[in-house]
């Protein structure tokens, strides 16, 4: 009885996670038709929701799996430059535009996944600040990778080349006179046809959010949960540590790779390099700030400091050294021990939440 | 020669390395953070030894002073350099490390990142994002074999100072009594505090180290590559993070060995494999070492009891 109670309870939180994102969409939706939102902000609505994807996602291998992951931003670029190719060479054989921008973010998402695979086998095996400098490595290998890839579309088929040397360009493709290119080396994707929508971003925030707090919710979640806690007392009941741990880890890379889709398909023109160690960094910030295992917090921290640097536009040059002062300030704030004991006075404790940020 | 040359050049990018990551490797020893601020930390000592090289050689000095002027012009500068990075760590540590002494790891890193960023747009607003050409420390080179094999003073002076760094570092370690209370704080900090070490004054004292160590490393590597930027320090700081990695975080010669090795293996990945993939070859072989050695290859692999 008190196990159905309490599941009770978790579905409730997570109806109330849905309906939340669902109002703040329709009210970000009618402010956008009525004109209120100024332009660069509406420009920022699609990378919000990337970045809130990518904040979850990171949230469940930092916060749920309790791996520290220093190279989100590598599986992030896999998906959007596969998602590229996919859009593109689909044009012609899906006119729908949103369609196609789907089968992109699965694309994304599959070959993100591939390559999360890839670096969790090796990866998960090592602990602590080991995992997250080698996390950090495959990042930045991931990175270099990409900005040797040529890749052509034309009648034949898709047209791949590896520029290991740095002396190849697109006219070593080999493509006939209906060829594009579609990512050129160093200088990445160019002349993609952007075709994100607010309204994909909102739905892969939904689909994200549906997945995680179901896994969360699940026996394998609270597997992959015991495993966080105490590994060697999760192994000695029986949990298969490897198996869980690669689900999480392939799960969040793969939703960084439908994110890094709808990302990629937002810009016409889009270089590897946007996806270095900084923005890895940047995600992180986002689930720590928001608290670890807190899904809620990623969401609202990835927004509000994706739209601080633009709100802090009036100290012009200032506005990312305000950005690191707010950012320490705020650290030592969240952990000051009497700051949270006159936090803990006023408002009481709420038990049984996900992690309690106090962990890692 | 031509490999030999590839082969000097990587040791002497790899002592600059080294020198970076002894750095990272005492601050992780004794305070468990990765201080991501210390490649910024470079950047500022690459700083002010450019300001304090310009300042001294226009005023004081002048376009026709002599040898020894300038020598010492330069040595001032290195040193003004020191002092800057020293303070700065001790007041980083101070501002943003000790409140949260008790904090989770996670909390610390953060707010390391923080202050990276503050650093980097306080350098670009105090210096601008334009480039500055550094003058190396030293000019001119060594020619061997009739002028086929060319070796330049800076790499000299970079690897002789690794290993006096180095050598004097694991001195100081082990002799010492503050080296000692640094070593007793990185085992176990209570039972260190019980034995009436002054653990805060310990930790304060490793930053203070790990920035001067910084400030020689920004001038050194600011000889090398004479670009100076404010973003300048983070890439060899990650790189020399890694390298502290690779030879065993915490440990001394772990670092001076990860260091050359890195340098060795980016100089010639660039020369024999792929310019553009070299970081990408330098982090796999990071990779590869630590999945045989899970804690590096010097460092000292601790089972977990249950």
């Amino acid at each position: 009885m008190k196990r159905l109670g309490t599941m009770k309870k978790a579905s409730k939180a997570n109806f109330a996670t849905y309906l939340g994102v669902i109002i703040a969409f329709v009210v970000v939706s009618l402010l956008k038709s009525g004109g209120v939102l100024s332009s660069s902000l509406s420009g920022l609505l699609i990378p919000v929701c990337c970045y809130v994807v990518m904040a979850l996602s990171l949230n469940l291998t930092v916060g749920v799996l309790g791996e520290l992951s220093l190279g989100h931003a590598g599986f992030m670029s896999v998906g959007a430059f596969s998602g590229i190719v996919a859009a593109m060479s689909l044009q012609e054989a899906i006119p729908f535009a949103p369609l196609r921008l789907a089968v992109a973010m699965v694309v994304g998402a599959l070959f993100a996944a591939v390559a999360g695979v890839i670096v969790g086998v090796p990866v998960l095996r090592l602990r602590g600040d080991y995992l997250a400098i080698v996390t950090l490595a495959f990042g930045e290998i991931i990175k270099d990778l990409l900005t040797c890839l040529l890749v052509g579309y034309d009648s034949n088929g898709l047209h791949i080349l590896f520029n290991a040397s740095g002396t190849l360009t697109v006219a070593d493709l080999g493509m006939d006179e209906t060829g594009v290119a579609i990512i050129k080396g160093a200088q990445g994707a160019t002349g993609t046809v952007t075709i994100a929508t607010f309204a994909a971003g909102f739905v892969l925030i939904l689909v994200t959010l549906f997945i995680i707090l179901n896994l969360v919710n699940s026996r394998s979640g609270r597997a992959v949960m015991a495993i966080r806690d105490n590994r060697i007392a999760a192994e000695s009941v029986g949990i298969n540590i490897t198996k869980y741990k690669l689900m999480a880890f392939v799960l969040s890379a793969a939703l960084a790779g439908a994110a890094g889709a709808l990302y990629g398909l937002n810009y016409s023109n889009l270089a590897a390099s946007k996806f270095n160690f900084n923005t890895s960094i940047l995600v992180l910030v986002f689930v720590v700030l928001g608290g670890l295992g807190n899904m809620w917090g990623s969401i609202i921290a990835a927004v509000v400091l994706t739209i601080l640097p633009e709100a802090l536009r009036e100290f012009a040059d200032y506005r990312m050294l305000v950005y690191a002062i707010v950012l320490i300030l705020v650290m030592l704030a969240t952990n000051n021990d009497q700051l949270k004991n006159l936090l803990k006075k006023i408002i009481p404790v709420r038990k049984g939440g996900l992690g309690d940020g106090e962990r890692v | 020669m031509e490999f030999l040359s590839y082969l000097i050049s990587g040791i002497s990018l790899g002592s600059v390395y080294a020198i970076i990551a002894l750095g990272y490797t005492m601050v992780y020893g004794i305070a468990k953070m990765l201080n991501f601020a210390h490649g910024d930390v470079i950047m500022v000592g690459g700083y002010v030894s450019f300001y304090a090289t310009s300042a001294l050689s226009s005023s004081l000095l002048g376009p026709d002073a002599s040898m020894g002027a300038v020598a010492a012009g330069k040595i001032i500068s290195i040193l003004l350099a020191v002092l800057v990075c020293t303070v700065l760590g001790i007041i980083i540590e101070r501002l943003a490390y000790k409140p949260l002494r008790s904090a989770t790891s996670l909390a610390v890193l953060i707010t390391a990142i923080g202050v990276s960023y503050f650093l980097q747009n306080a350098a670009q607003l105090l210096f601008g994002t334009a480039p500055k050409s550094f003058t190396p420390v030293v000019q001119n080179q060594l020619s061997l074999f009739g002028g086929q094999l060319n070796i330049s003073y800076v790499s000299l002076l970079t690897v002789i100072a690794c290993i006096i760094i180095m050598l004097a570092l694991t001195a100081f370690t082990s002799k010492s009594k503050l080296g000692k209370a640094m070593r007793a704080c990185s085992e176990d900090k209570g039972a260190a505090q019980l034995m009436g070490i002054n653990v805060n004054r310990t930790i304060s004292m490793t930053f203070a180290i790990g920035s001067a160590l910084a400030a020689v490393a920004g001038v050194l590597l600011c000889s090398f590559s004479p670009t100076l930027m404010p973003t300048t320090g983070s890439m060899p700081g990650i790189k020399a993070f890694t390298a502290a990695v690779f030879g065993g975080i915490g440990s001394i010669p772990g670092a001076f060995l990860g260091g050359i090795l890195l340098g060795i293996i980016e100089s010639m990945a660039k020369a024999y494999i792929s310019t553009q993939l070299a970081n990408a070859i330098v982090f796999a072989v990071l990779i590869v070492v630590l999945l045989v050695r899970p804690a590096g290859l010097l460092g000292k692999y601790v089972p977990e009891k249950v």
